[in-house]
């Protein structure tokens, strides 16, 4: 059986299944939109959360929550399940997907047999929608592949069984009951304000801008403190999480971008192509650190690329988004 | 970033391409596929050599018989002993004691074959010496 879902290749799993189901139901939304009422944007850098022995930096707020805030902000409303049992799992799947519903799953990266090799970790947080079954096998979309991809019933239940941290334990979800009007311009401004306030007020000096200020001195600080050798492994780590699969470059600033021109058809409201504007220049800013960090790691650093001139950006980049952010909040207030 | 400044630059995504975000030449922000990114490639590069390496050390260790063929089966699929403890659904101390040559060659069937399943493999190939390789870094013999 195969449900009529429309497959549409986005950068980010999550924004890119949520957007997939929410439109399934007859709200159509792109993934930038998904992304800004989701208040997805955010800033953290989490030096004792390690991740293969390195810091944890994070350019998005924790996989989950976007899904449940642009729900919530439309007036959405979710079935999330998890299990213990895997057969129940499985057959809950397969008793929903007949009943023409195309289900969001949590699973485990590791075990998707249709992933490259590169992308191939045990990574617990990557969202896909079934939309179907057929000859054992089901009907993927995968929201970070072009086309859809069909999985192994066998496969397809490890991956929902994946162990470790974050392990999903089966988790699915879908939309139980769509409203018929929405206000769309209100859940815009809710995103934004959740945005806004996490990026400025956050009470802790590692989160939002104050985190991208508090990035900019550890790197100024790190071939001091960590030698020349693993310094670099930590601009590596930092580089791969502003870049990797999924941000749609410079560390999810251009899908951010890219939401903030919708919001002003929206909102009927120019200054927020300007906004746009300057959230795409941030981006650029961000891959231009990506660059210079990149030289480093391969040894080919120049006088500009030295870890303060580095660092140097980063403070840049932590004034420019304080100030869109404050002037964001103040257009929303 | 401009639509046209989008890289195409092969290297890790091994030929999948990926969604970024650009603005076209009206300004309007659109989906651009695109095959990799240099910087974004160098610093995977960089991981995948340091899991490449854990391999080799893993490797090696099988083959001076200070390591049993398990340790690097968990090193290739990149496991640690708390994961594949995990997936084993057994204590952590055991995992351990199989990773030792001596233990792993007295294991029994049973848990060899519940290994085995795990990684994919075949019993034989679990306890095969000769098949511990070298990783082979995806996308890269292609550049």
């Amino acid at each position: 059986m195969k449900i009529d879902y429309k497959h549409r290749q986005s950068a980010h799993c999550e924004n890119g299944a949520t957007a997939g189901l929410i439109t399934h139901h007859g709200i159509e939304i792109s993934e930038a939109m998904t992304f800004g009422i989701g208040a997805g944007l955010f800033f953290g850098y989490i030096p004792f959360i390690r991740l293969n022995h390195l810091p944890l930096t994070t350019f998005r707020v924790a996989t989950g929550s976007i899904f449940k805030r642009v729900t919530k902000e439309l007036g959405i409303t979710i079935k999330t399940r998890k299990f213990s049992n895997q057969q129940q799992a499985m057959d809950v799947l397969d008793e929903t997907i007949a009943r023409g519903i195309p289900v969001g799953l949590q699973t485990g990266a590791w075990w998707l047999p249709y992933f490259p090799d590169a992308y191939r970790f045990h990574f617990n947080m990557h969202n896909l929608v079934v939309f179907g079954k057929k000859d054992n096998s089901y009907l993927i979309s995968d929201s970070v592949f072009p086309e859809p991809v069909v999985c192994a019933v066998d496969d397809l239940r490890k991956a929902r069984f994946a162990k470790g941290a974050l392990a999903p334990k089966g988790k699915m979800y879908y939309l139980s009951e769509v409203p018929d009007r929405i206000d769309m311009p209100k859940a815009i401004i809710n995103g934004i304000k959740t945005v806004t306030k996490a990026m400025l007020k956050y009470p802790l000096p590692i989160i939002g801008v104050s985190g991208i200020r508090f990035l900019a001195r550890r790197v100024e600080s790190w071939p001091i403190k960590l030698g020349h050798e693993k310094a670099l492994l930590y601009l590596g780590q930092l580089i791969r999480m502003q870049e990797e699969i999924g941000t749609g470059g410079a560390g999810f600033r251009f899908i951010y971008a890219a939401f903030l021109q919708e919001a002003a058809v929206h909102l009927a409201n120019d200054r927020f192509i300007e906004f746009s504007e300057r959230m795409t220049l941030i981006g650029d800013r961000w891959r231009e650190f990506a660059v210079r960090a990149a030289r480093n790691c391969k040894g080919r650093a120049g006088n500009e690329d030295s870890y303060p001139a580095m660092a140097n950006i980063l403070m840049e980049i932590a004034d420019l988004e304080e100030g869109l952010y404050r002037e964001l909040a103040e257009a929303v207030a | 970033m401009r639509k046209e400044e989008v890289p195409q630059d092969q290297g890790i995504a091994d030929g999948l391409k990926e969604v970024t975000y650009a603005v076209d030449e009206n300004g309007d922000y659109v989906l651009v596929p695109s095959t990799g990114w240099e910087p974004k490639n160098i610093s995977n590069y960089q991981a995948w050599e340091g899991i490449a390496e854990q391999i080799r050390t893993a490797r090696q260790q099988v083959l001076n018989n200070e390591a049993s063929p398990l340790a690097y089966h968990m090193a290739r699929n990149l496991m640690d002993v708390s994961l594949l403890a995990q997936y084993m659904g057994i204590m952590r101390w055991r995992v351990k004691r199989h990773l030792k040559p001596r233990i792993f060659m007295k294991l029994n069937q049973n848990i060899l074959h519940r290994y085995a399943s795990l990684l994919k493999i075949t019993v034989a190939q679990l306890q095969d010496i000769s098949l511990v390789e070298e990783l082979k870094i995806p996308g890269q013999d292609r550049k």
